[in-house]
């Protein structure tokens, strides 16, 4: 069946996302100069894929047989990638070199995993997802293990990679179960049949497996024993890049999977594995928060709980937590990239000054770096009118609304603990006496990508209805 | 009534049996004279020269990764070179494409210096150990 030309004018922000890479790739080979110019060109590749993924927004079209979806959800997705991705970039132009391994191959592999992102945003078959799935996670492992003379990025590397391939076999095989029932991988038959579907056994298995592997990259409870070493453990503009990019890319898939169950506002029977999911996400990852003193790993496990509320709208199912959950990834994104882009510019060579004591007083030092680190702590604690409370406020809702209370009682409760370990930081930055000199570089590209995230959360968190409109448009349609 | 896995099934005990008869038959015929050097790992008469847990050359695991994404090429361009008239200059252009992108790996392979045995500069290995 030839394609039409209209199909490839549809998907140019893949063409030119893949078009870049390869140019990217030249640049990086044959110019001396070329990891200087390289975070330049990844920056105008994202505006240019934001910028078409805009004019996609209200226009959805199916793709390729039903191989990729282009426009409503998918388009949104594309531009959080962008946008995050030019975030990351801004923040890699200073931190790469103070962080002693410094190689243009950084930026070519963020590409590859973000074209990777786009294509799990928008799959439309579940060999697309494993396509997009492979092209994330194995630039990720390659970026984790980037400094190779480390002894920590090294073991973050390996389990991750090893946890990470694992988590693919449970995917793949769930895939192969499912393919067993339907005679088809299209998500398209699956989303129409879902509830026919759903009474065989072996397809709720084999829809699990898939689950349980997409848990593992959101870093949800009983499978993320990964997360604190290895967002420790890799660089922290990369920690960044998986633990918001990462994130999302693999919640674009569970709404692929579950498009059925938000549009029916009916919940399902997997509501529960959520609901349990969620639960021990949430209190884990604030509990165990509470004790740690390296701020990185603090922001692991911050991740860990901020997984769990998005669960809970997962267990609830309808159509609002669909918006809630879009709003919270964007929001968390803007949220953890500003915070991971302040640790990168304060920390030191060799990880030094990642731990709450280089925090003390610094305030005094750098007034606006710690103004910036205390409006995302409150944004992350949750607290009005930043992003981080709409986010949790609309996905509370969506649980009260099917029937949920307890779930969102428990979500209350975690973000009440999680405020300690949050305002810490702020207490050690405003009230503590300075502690022993640190050096720090000023470099104005982070600054700006800090800059950037600040106003990002702040106009979520005064405008929520703009951006909540637009989504609940795309889902009504 | 047989279903076509039972047939499968008979299939493999047959096969385990046999392999199983061939297995018995030869234990119960062959004279058995066992010596050092028979004993020894490949069993061919030869004093073992050294241990065989001996670290490879890394390089070794490069050139098979290079083989291998040029092997599997080649598994994609077959059903290509069959079909790819139908599909006019698109279809041409579509193989085309898949090959200058598999060029460009090649020559950054070039380049970095991989496709070389003998790679002139030698890192010194540089582990320092961190805190955690």
């Amino acid at each position: 069946m030839p394609q039409t030309t209209n199909e490839y004018l549809l998907i140019l922000p893949f063409l030119v996302l893949s078009a870049g890479i390869i140019v990217s790739l030249c640049v990086e080979l044959f110019f001396r100069k070329g990891k200087e110019l390289l975070p330049y060109l990844s920056i105008a590749l994202f505006l240019i894929v934001a910028y078409l993924s805009v004019g996609q927004i209200y226009e959805k079209n199916v793709l390729f047989g039903g191989m990729l979806i282009t426009g409503g959800i998918p388009a949104i997705f594309n531009l959080l990638f962008a946008a995050a991705g030019v975030l990351v970039m801004l923040n890699s132009i200073g931190f790469l070199k103070k962080y002693g391994f410094y190689h243009g191959e950084f930026y070519l592999l963020t590409q590859l995993s973000v074209l990777g992102m786009m294509l799990m945003a928008g799959s439309g078959d579940l060999v697309t997802v494993f396509l997009g799935l492979e092209l994330m996670s194995i630039p990720f492992y390659v970026l984790v293990g980037m400094n190779r003379k480390k002894v920590s990025a090294n073991e973050a590397a390996m389990k991750y990679f090893l946890l990470g391939a694992f988590a693919t076999g449970f995917i793949v095989y769930g895939i192969a179960l499912i393919y067993g029932i339907m005679g088809n991988t299209s998500l398209i038959d699956l989303t129409e049949n879902f509830y026919i579907y759903s009474e065989n056994i072996i397809f709720i298995t084999g829809f699990i497996l898939i689950l349980i592997g997409f848990s593992f990259k959101i870093a949800a409870f009983p499978f993320h024993m990964w997360v604190p070493d290895v967002y420790q453990g890799a660089a922290t503009n990369v920690t960044g890049l998986m633990s918001t990019m990462g994130k999302s890319a693999a919640f674009s898939v569970i709404f692929i999977l579950l498009t059925a169950v938000f549009m029916n506002d009916a919940g399902s029977k997997l509501g529960n594995y959520f609901a349990v999911i969620a639960t021990l996400s949430m209190l884990y990852g604030s509990i165990v928060a509470l004790s740690q003193n390296n701020l990185k790993r603090m922001l692991a496990y911050s991740s860990i709980s901020h997984a769990g509320y998005m669960a809970i709208g997962l267990a609830a199912g309808n159509k609002a937590a669909l918006a809630g959950i879009m709003f919270y990834l964007a929001a968390y994104t803007f949220m953890n990239l500003g915070a991971f882009g302040i640790i990168s510019i304060i920390e030191g060579e060799e990880d030094k000054q990642t731990d709450l004591n280089s925090y003390a007083g610094l305030a005094k030092r750098f007034p606006f770096l710690a103004g910036m680190m205390a409006l995302i702590m409150f944004a992350l604690a949750g607290i009005p009118p930043m992003a981080g409370f709409f986010g949790k406020y609309y996905v509370f809702i969506s649980a009260i609304q099917s029937n949920m209370t307890w779930l969102a009682l428990v979500g209350i409760l975690s973000s009440v603990i999680s405020v300690y370990f949050y305002l810490r930081v702020v207490v050690y930055m405003y009230f503590k006496e300075p502690g022993e000199e640190i050096s720090v570089k000023s470099d104005y590209s982070a600054y700006a990508a800090v800059i950037f995230a600040g106003i990002l959360i702040l106009s979520l968190g005064l405008f929520p209805d703009t951006f909540l409109s637009v989504i609940e448009y795309i889902i009504s349609v | 009534m047989l279903t076509e896995f039972g047939k499968i099934l008979i299939f493999l005990l047959i096969a385990v049996i046999f392999v199983l008869i061939g297995f018995l038959t030869a234990r119960i015929i062959r004279p058995k004279r066992p010596t050092h050097e028979k004993l020894l790992t490949y069993e061919c008469g030869e004093e073992i020269q050294g241990s065989p847990w001996v670290k490879f050359n890394a390089r070794f695991y490069v050139v098979a990764l290079i083989f291998l994404i040029f092997d599997v090429e080649v598994v994609l361009l077959f059903p290509w070179a069959l079909v790819y008239k139908e599909f006019g200059i698109a279809g041409f252009l579509t193989g085309f494409l898949f090959l200058v992108i598999l060029g460009i790996g090649m020559i950054y392979e070039w380049r970095k210096g991989d496709l070389e045995w003998d790679r002139p500069v030698i890192q010194p290995p540089l582990v320092k150990k961190t805190e955690n």
